[in-house]
């Protein structure tokens, strides 16, 4: 029953609640680069470790962000009804999750465009690595994002339980992903688990592109476990959507 | 006293809309529906008549394929409900206005137009036969309840369904907009389609061919509203109804 058609009729008319939501437009295109500009700001003194820090946030931000817009824009149609209207009607469960995800993966380019842009060619930050594998990964992890939050949201009622995913699934993979420490460092059992999580890849990506000119082998594995996830998500998200209840 | 066992139809007979046998649904170990059998004849107008929580939207979700079934058997329009054909002949109303409250009218039923395989004309069509003509460009969340209860109601009769299922659509409305809302049903039932109309206000009851009285998950009639009236020697489905339960108790 899955018919192409569909999909985009559902990315459209996605795009065009969207479109009428002045605020959400603001947080996904506008938010991550104030943030780094904020960043930029409170290291003016210290450039090296701005160096240091705004690549991998440059992966954090638009993952966080596309995450809870996501699961919160799922929900929502769960909750208003439209989903089970959708679930009695001749839509298969993959034209729902592909028509999300070609919605929020075309504002995601967008997104990861503006921001790489503006910590690469307004900052100056310093990267030996090859541009477009930065603004690729940025990307990547902004799908990443999107599709975990679509993932997730099945496993929501409400609002305020996918919103309770941000403590519980995302702030961990921050903590142990890189960001704070490299992975060499950490007690071997973090590490290990740290090797398990998406977002551990996305940091060491971006880090690896920053302080080398070549893309080595791990760069390359990074992006494939990250786009790896992506679809595997996108899969799950269609496979946990049940028609019936 | 009227005598229960004698509503009782012959449908295998009838080549209904719906039937039903020994239908059963638990929802969290609860038993929601238990052991209903009836059937539905094409082209009328059916009441499902009862007060909140006694099954109503239960029936109504496992009918349209959305609640799974726990025994029992549930055949719509020939085939076993939630059968993927069935998706492309049913239209349904639920209890949320379940539309898009961020787009225009149109927006919405264009939508739902392309996921069930209609046309835009067939659109226009739709908005006209609700008389939505002045508003289709507006957005669903500055309209009046009873507009939005077209609205949904125009989704539903979207790809043109023989069977319309529609849980509650005129709660909350007041009178004139009810009435115009039961006169646009009896024209659909005047075209041969089959509704099933939920409502937990009898007086709503009076406008149906044919009731399905629903308490606590058991089907306490299912037969016209004229014989239900003429055995239980009433006026009203409202007096009806509570005849059938002290009788039923009285059992």
């Amino acid at each position: 029953m899955y018919h192409v058609k569909v999909t985009f009729a559902t990315t459209g008319r996605i795009l065009r609640q969207l479109s009428h939501d002045p605020r959400t437009l603001v947080l996904i295109f506008v938010v991550p680069c104030v943030l780094m500009s904020l960043l930029r700001w409170l290291y003016d003194d210290n450039i090296a470790v701005f160096n240091h820090i705004a690549p991998a946030l440059l992966g954090v931000f638009p993952f966080i962000i596309m995450f809870i817009i996501t699961s919160i824009t799922t929900l929502r149609e769960r909750t208003g009804g439209t989903m089970e209207r959708l679930m009695a009607l001749p839509i298969s469960k993959l034209d729902l999750i592909l028509g999300y995800m070609i919605a929020f993966g075309l504002l995601a380019i967008i997104q990861a465009l503006l921001a790489s842009s503006l910590i690469l060619y307004g900052f100056n930050l310093d990267v030996a690595g090859p541009h477009w594998f930065l603004i690729i990964m940025a990307l990547a992890d902004a799908l990443l994002g999107t599709a975990l939050g679509l993932f997730v949201s099945a496993f929501a009622r409400t609002e305020f339980q996918a919103v309770q995913f941000m403590p519980a699934f995302i702030i961990p993979q921050l903590l142990i992903g890189g960001l704070l420490l490299p992975l060499s460092q950490m007690p071997s059992l973090l590490e290990t688990i740290a090797y398990w999580m998406p977002m551990t890849y996305a940091i060491d990506a971006l880090n690896i592109v920053v302080t080398n000119s070549d893309l080595t082998a791990n760069a390359w594995r990074d992006l494939l476990v990250v786009v790896g996830c992506v679809i595997v998500a996108i899969l799950l998200g269609a496979l946990t959507l049940r028609r019936k209840s | 006293m009227p005598d229960l066992k004698q509503h009782t139809i012959d449908y295998m007979t009838q080549n209904p809309s719906i039937l039903a046998k020994s239908l059963v649904v638990k929802r969290d170990h609860t038993l929601i529906l238990d052991g209903l059998s009836f059937a539905i004849r094409p082209g009328s107008i059916n009441g499902l008549i009862g007060p909140s929580g006694s099954g109503k939207t239960t029936l109504m979700r496992a009918i349209v394929g959305v609640q799974s079934i726990s025994d029992g058997s549930l055949n719509v329009l020939g085939k076993s409900a939630g059968d993927k054909t069935l998706r492309y002949k049913i239209g349904y109303v639920s209890q949320d206005m379940a539309v898009y409250t961020d787009l225009t009218v149109v927006q919405n039923l264009r939508y739902f137009a392309t996921v069930a395989r209609a046309t835009r004309q067939q659109v226009d069509d739709i908005i006209a036969t609700v008389r939505l003509d002045k508003q289709r460009n507006q957005i669903i969340g500055s309209l009046s309840g009873g507009q939005k209860a077209r609205v949904s109601l125009a989704a539903a009769l979207i790809g043109n369904p023989e069977l319309l299922v529609l849980d509650e659509p005129t709660v909350g409305l007041d009178p004139v907009l009810r009435q115009e809302l039961w006169d646009l049903f009896g024209e659909l039932a005047s075209q041969g389609k089959t509704l099933l109309v939920s409502s937990h206000v009898m007086d709503e009851a009076d406008k149906c061919d044919e009731l399905l009285l629903l308490r606590d998950g058991q089907l306490l009639w299912n037969d016209s509203r004229q014989r239900l009236l003429s055995r239980t020697n009433t006026r009203s489905v409202q007096d009806a109804f509570m005849r059938v339960i002290t009788s039923k108790e009285a059992i």
